[in-house]
């Protein structure tokens, strides 16, 4: 490659965070610490009911359990200092007032926030017909669309309301698909999460719009420790987008989310995610440990459960969206995009749990790695063995920008019934110099030509992307390919 | 046009020595056929003259229109209208022709001081040149070269030529591969193409081409040397003969 091509190389992996402001924005934070105190301190500054404290208390001396015992889960390609639980606060509401009745009540400097992130809160964006609810560090401060939502029957809402007005649908679901056992992380979050979003769809309701949160980090010190929760009754049909950004900050950040998704019979549900948590800078200091638990449940007969990701955020990923296929006939997907540069690590992949009969899975996942970062591929295909006629089509390609860059593909395969068809396909490329060198030749700058053969090599999974957001992602591969160059 | 000198070329690699001295010199208008046997250097030059990295150039010079082309940067040499057809065009998975050729034909253009072209301008200029050449319309909105047959890319490269409109445009062993018919719709592009501005050089190991896209000259290279040239005849004398006679003559001289 050439010496610009190199140079553009570097600065790509160099390229600045466009999202690192701070909003100055008056927030009621309880100290750093970690314990049932806090935990019970967390509750009551939620009003939240006895059975939800005693849920957290459980969870919590289980996490005292395991980190006790078993210590950080270290299976990953991932090597970053162990989180210093005692150094975290676990609350931060950005404003005394706990929640908004409407959006003209909701904090001008915060919507300015939102304005700056691009984010659809403004009347004129919401004519665009997304429904949003946005989570600034623990809490949800504002929810669109709920009126029109509700006509349908469709619940959105923070999660906090949910536990307030939806109690018996929060106790029926909530740990149901990711338990507070599952690991560290999610323990911990079942521990002291403090906000987070609730979708309900009710039975043959296609929900009108697409439901979207915006999650963000703002104040210092702070982790962030969201749940989502969505339940699609039979025959239910809803598109779900999350979105994240945090400020710059030295110190790295701990976002420790769990998020759960119940497909009934017939059902079907479309998980997409653009990650863009503040990753550090060039030399790795500062930046998001994003520790997140995504799980669903095929629970119905022919439901079907999509996760799209285009993750390019975070100094440490640790992300593994999954399904569980018990229905049968049912249908797992899982399309990621994951872009590292500077020395951000990730480690993030899917799991496709076979139960029922003639249940299919696919993956598509597609790395990109650029500077010194490592980008790595996990995935678990498991065929129970009473899953007759499954199958599933895994491909995962890894793209490298560079040479001190590393992709790594761990697939793993259970396969417990005869009748299983897996195929799995792999490759590893670098952006070729003969590719460059052809654009080139019809007068397309180095820079261009990586950028254009970047975006090719996505393309497959930005276009399963909802379209307002596919856009979005497009724009912001863009920004984190171009960099500073100019 | 063009002006080679006294070309030396060897891999970076391990320092081969390829190329040993070319010189040819390329008028206006002109068209050049080189032929020779494989392994001779023929691709070798065009890649040097499009700038492929990979090479060290030991000696001599390449002028272009007046100016240092081994000193511009491949993209450069593009924008000031170098075209290289490809022997072996390069697949770029997921690139849409239409964006694909959009940013050439931009960044061409701006070079030139002209305007982008509207998109509405681009795909009316890339209906009109896809049937220049009769290039089957699905394969302009498929990605550059994926899955195309070896034929198609052959004339995926002829309808990017007529795209860009280039001052040189060098053509690699664009007619193996090609069938009949594709063969003289390429070969009536390449006519149509050419102009008192614009010259060619055609590397073909077939006389076939060369009746369809008469030469002014024919270059002989081997063992990465001119060592004849001559007028539109001296293909036809290879194409009985072969290349030993001349081996022989080069012995003799
Ligand atoms: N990058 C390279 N690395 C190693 N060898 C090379 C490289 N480029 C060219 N060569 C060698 O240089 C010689 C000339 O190759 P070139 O492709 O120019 O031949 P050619 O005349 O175009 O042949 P053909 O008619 O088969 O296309 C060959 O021996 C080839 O193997
Ligand atoms: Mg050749």
């Amino acid at each position: 490659m050439s010496a610009t091509g190199t140079e553009y190389l570097n600065e790509v992996a160099a390229s600045d965070y466009e999202w690192g402001f701070v909003t100055d924005v008056e927030s009621d934070t309880v100290p750093k610490g970690l314990s049932e105190d806090v935990i019970r301190l967390i509750s009551s500054k939620k009003s939240e009911p006895r059975w939800l404290l005693d849920w957290r208390l459980k969870a919590y001396a289980h996490f005292e359990k395991i980190l006790a015992e078993r210590g950080f889960p270290t299976w990953a390609h991932l090597d970053y200092p162990e989180v210093d639980f005692q150094n975290i606060s676990y609350y931060s509401a950005p404003n005394s007032k706990p929640k908004y009745e409407s959006l003209d009540e909701v904090d001008p400097k915060l919507l300015e926030t939102f304005e700056r992130l691009g984010i659809p809160v403004t009347e004129q964006k919401m004519l665009a017909g997304v429904a949003v609810d946005i989570v600034m560090d623990s809490v949800s401060v504002a929810t669109t669309f709920k009126d029109e939502l509700a006509k349908k029957g469709v619940i959105f809402c923070s999660f906090g309301e949910a536990v307030e007005k939806h109690p018996d649908l929060v106790r029926k679901y909530m740990g149901s698909v990711v338990p507070h056992t599952d690991n560290l992380y999610a323990a911990l979050n079942s521990a002291v999460f403090t906000d987070g979003s609730f979708a309900y769809i009710p039975k043959g309701v296609r929900c009108p719009m697409e439901l979207s949160t915006y999650f963000r980090i703002n104040a210092a010190g702070t982790g962030q420790f969201e749940r989502t929760l969505i339940i699609a009754e039979e025959d239910a049909y809803v598109s779900y987008l999350e979105g994240c950004t945090a400020p710059r900050r030295d110190e790295n950040q701990l976002h420790a989310a769990v998020v759960e998704i119940v497909a009934h019979k017939g059902a079907e549900v479309k998980y997409s995610t653009v990650q863009n948590w503040y990753p550090g800078d060039a030399q790795g200091k500062g930046g998001v440990f994003n520790f997140v638990t995504k799980r669903g449940i095929c629970e119905g007969d022919d439901s079907k459960i999509s996760w799209t990701q285009l993750e390019t955020g975070s100094a440490v990923t640790w992300k593994y969206p999954s399904v569980i296929l018990k229905g049968d006939r049912s249908v797992g997907e899982f399309y990621s995009v994951a872009f590292t540069k500077g020395k951000q690590q990730a480690d993030t992949g899917t799991k496709m749990i076979h139960l029922g009969q003639d249940t299919s899975s696919t993956i598509i996942s597609k790395g990109i790695s650029a500077g010194n970062s490592q980008n790595s591929y996990r995935g678990l295909v498991k065929i129970n063995p009473k899953a007759s006629g499954a199958r599933n089509f895994s491909q995962c390609d890894s793209m490298l920008l560079g040479d001190r860059c590393g992709a790594h593909t761990f697939p793993y395969l259970e396969i417990g019934h005869p009748t299983a068809k897996v195929e799995h396909e792999a490759t590893t490329s670098k952006v070729g110099e003969d590719q460059i060198f052809y654009c080139q030749q019809r007068g397309i700058s180095e820079v261009d030509a990586i950028k254009l053969i970047v975006n090719g090599f996505c393309k497959e999974i930005l276009s399963k992307l909802p379209m307002e957001f596919a856009v979005e992602a497009q724009k912001l591969l863009a920004i984190e390919l171009e960099g500073s160059v100019g | 046009m063009l002006e080679i000198t006294n070309l030396h070329a060897s891999i970076e690699d391990d320092g081969t020595e390829i190329l040993k001295g070319i010189n040819l010199s390329v008028a206006a208008g002109e068209v050049h056929a080189i032929m020779g046997p494989n392994g001779s250097g023929k691709s070798t030059l065009a890649s040097v003259l499009a700038g492929r990295g990979g090479y060290d150039i030991t000696q001599g010079s390449v002028s272009f229109q007046g100016e240092d082309l081994l000193d511009m940067d491949p993209d450069v040499r593009a924008r000031e209208g170098l075209f290289l057809a490809f022997q072996y065009p390069v697949e770029l998975p997921g690139v849409n022709m239409a964006t694909f050729l959009r940013h050439a034909v931009n960044s061409i253009r701006e070079h030139r001081g002209q305007d982008e072209l509207s998109a509405v301008d681009f795909l009316k200029l890339m209906k009109e040149k896809a049937a220049f050449v009769n290039l089957d319309p699905s394969l302009r909105s498929r990605a550059v070269n994926e899955g195309f047959s070896g034929g198609e890319k052959k004339r995926n490269e002829i309808f990017q030529l007529a795209m860009l409109e280039p001052k040189l445009a060098v053509l690699d062993e664009t007619d193996s591969g090609l069938d009949i018919d594709a063969l003289r719709v390429v070969s009536d592009g390449v006519n149509q193409l050419r102009a008192a501005d614009r010259s060619f050089v055609v590397i073909t190991h077939y006389q076939r081409l060369l009746e369809y896209i008469v030469p002014d000259h024919v270059h002989v290279l081997m063992g990465g040397r001119i060592v004849k040239s001559g007028g539109a005849e001296l293909a036809h004398k290879l194409e009985e003969h072969g290349y030993d006679w001349i081996k022989d003559e080069a012995v003799v001289a």
